[in-house]
């Protein structure tokens, strides 16, 4: 029995698995803009793979440091970045949310995100696991660090779009 | 076989390898026919010619092997490699395919090993490749078993050349190959031993599959023209990069496909209002939120803040700003290639240094921010030039239309001239 897991109070357990499922459909919706505001102000997001994890590799295949390189990722994408036109489409598991005591909430969530291109194809783009610290500070809440550790160390075309 | 010569669009016939009529156009590098994109007659001769041929391909970084046993499974176009260092120290390379049966005898990427050991019937290798022994050779209690006249000696999986150089492995198949440093070139082997001075560590890698033929790829890392134009990530954000002056160097081997494009920041040397300020540090001016994604420190003396180095023909090292990666690609299909961002830093690096490093990242590998455009782009050339028929080629005079060395300009199409000249030699496209 996971002792600090059997106090996480119901309703904040339920707020913060809805601000995650609100994450993933602000990207599946392309409202970009609001993806730095997932996150606070001094966050990690980090997207890297498997085995570079398990090696604990520093360098992955995106690195932001601080919700000003998160805005910049979304600026680029939308005025810099040249690609195909696509879209993703989030499927969450069930997320493990474990209380570490100092405000902090961990979790876990596995995902696949599928991508659907203009001309009609779609596959599985990227498949992993989201690794989360949550900060939950009376309403508010905020991604303080996001790892995200795809399974596959090999992309297709290009990544662009956060995950 | 889909090659012909009737449509040869006015050039003089040119004489194609045996068996395959093909014609060059009669402009010469300037030209490449589209068909070389996506041919799969061609495709195969390349295996042959090129793959197989007299050139030195990439095989891993020697970092991937320290002890002994250490192992990593590799390419050289489709024929799959095992490169292992042995009892004595020595890098040995060999194609990892079981002299029985023809299984992979090594299936994962990398690993350590007595002894290398085919798992359908237990044929086993020393790790210079030789038979040592195999399962039921006797056979079982005097019944079956391998004839009198069996020889493990007989046996072995089939050796390629192999020589290790600034860090990296790289093997061969055949017997002509001159020895790296004249392959690649005296002037680019002093910049690989300048990128290689120091030992490396890995600090991450991962891999990006784009849907083109390998060449296009080759063509897009000699490519200085599209970078401005393509890349729009620098010029979006006003990043003063400060380091107009550069140019491409081709090298001084006897066939020019390999080159360094460079750029220097002599601009910030020259500038008044930069000569009291801190001489190492690298403030690039920006309109970043983030800034700290292109903090930078001026690591070499040379003023060369910018390389990218490309070796045929699938082998790149480049060196921007701090971040210095190997890209190496591979074929897996005429339309098909497999690029591999392996990103390095040196033991002795500090912590602030480390920590550039992994930022600067962000500005390459497959989601990179100056590099992303490239999984897509070469694909549209793959898609672009679909039903070309044999009469359409690429135009490339930017530049010139000869293959010399373009010092004080990267708005050149010369590297890539060089590419195809070296090509169409190995192949015998005259």
């Amino acid at each position: 029995m996971n002792r600090s897991a059997s106090v996480l109070d119901p309703a904040v357990r339920a707020r913060v698995t809805d601000f995650l499922v609100d994450y993933a459909h602000a990207i599946d919706d392309d409202r970009l803009e609001e993806w730095p505001g997932f996150f606070t102000d001094d966050a990690l997001y980090h997207i890297t793979t498997r085995e570079s994890a398990e090696a604990d590799l520093p360098i992955g295949i995106m690195h932001c440091t601080g919700r000003g390189m998160l805005e910049d990722r979304i600026k680029a994408l939308r005025t810099a970045n040249v690609f195909e036109p696509h879209t993703y489409c989030h499927l969450l598991g069930a997320t493990r949310l474990t209380d570490r005591g100092d405000g902090v909430l961990e979790a876990r969530t596995n995902f696949t995100v599928t991508r659907t291109m203009q001309d009609g194809g779609g596959e599985a783009f990227a498949i992993g696991k989201y690794l989360d610290e949550i900060v939950v500070d009376g309403d508010a809440i905020a991604i303080r660090s996001r790892r995200v550790i795809l399974e596959s160390r090999r992309v297709d075309v290009l990544l662009v779009i956060p995950l | 076989m889909a090659l012909t010569s009737s449509e040869s669009c006015g050039a003089e016939s040119g004489q194609g390898p045996a068996g395959l009529p093909f014609d060059w156009p009669a402009e010469g590098v300037t030209r490449v026919p589209f068909q070389v994109f996506s041919d799969p007659e061609i495709y195969k001769l390349e295996q042959e010619r090129i793959f197989r041929g007299p050139v030195w391909h990439f095989l891993c970084l020697e970092l991937d092997l320290k002890e002994t046993g250490d192992y990593r499974t590799s390419f050289i176009g489709d024929t799959p490699i095992i490169v292992v260092r042995d009892r004595e120290g020595a890098i040995n390379g060999m194609v990892n395919r079981c002299a029985h049966k023809g299984a992979l005898v090594c299936h994962k990427e990398r690993g350590n090993a007595k002894a290398l050991s085919c798992l359908y019937h237990s044929w086993t290798y020393d790790l210079k490749g030789q038979l040592m022994g195999l399962a039921f050779r006797d056979g079982v209690r005097g019944k079956g078993g391998m004839p009198g006249d069996f020889s493990t000696k007989d046996h072995r999986l089939q050796p390629i050349r192999t020589a290790v150089f600034a860090g990296m492995v790289f093997g061969t198949f055949s017997d002509e190959t001159p020895d790296v440093e004249t392959f690649f070139g005296s002037e680019m082997c002093k910049i690989l031993k300048r990128n290689f001075s120091k030992p490396v560590k890995l600090l991450g890698y991962h891999s990006q599959v784009i849907h083109n033929n390998w060449k296009l790829y080759a063509e897009n890392v000699r490519d200085a023209y599209h970078a401005t134009l393509l890349h729009t990530f620098y010029t979006t954000f006003k990043i003063n990069r400060l380091d107009m002056d550069g140019g491409i160097r081709i090298t001084d081997a006897a066939k020019p496909w390999h080159h360094l494009s460079f750029a220097k920041r002599a601009t910030l040397e020259a500038a008044e209002e930069y000569k009291t300020a801190e001489v190492h540090s690298a403030a690039y001016e920006n309109r970043l939120s983030g800034p700290e994604l292109i903090e930078a420190w001026e690591e070499f003396d040379d003023g060369i803040t910018h390389s990218i180095q490309a070796l045929f023909p699938t082998l790149t090292i480049q060196f921007t700003l701090n971040s210095l990666a190997v890209r190496w690609f591979t074929p897996r299909g005429v339309d098909k290639t497999e690029l591999f961002w392996m990103y390095l830093g040196y033991e002795d690096d500090s912590e602030a240094e480390a920590r550039m490093r992994v930022m600067q990242s962000n500005l390459t590998g497959a989601a990179g921010l100056v590099s992303l455009e490239d999984g897509c782009i070469n694909e549209f050339v793959q898609r672009g030039t679909r039903g070309s028929g044999q009469s359409a080629n690429a135009f490339m005079e930017m530049g010139g239309k000869t293959v010399e060395s373009s010092e004080g300009s990267r708005a050149t199409e010369v590297a890539i001239r060089g590419f195809w000249t070296g090509y169409r030699e190995i192949m015998g496209f005259a």
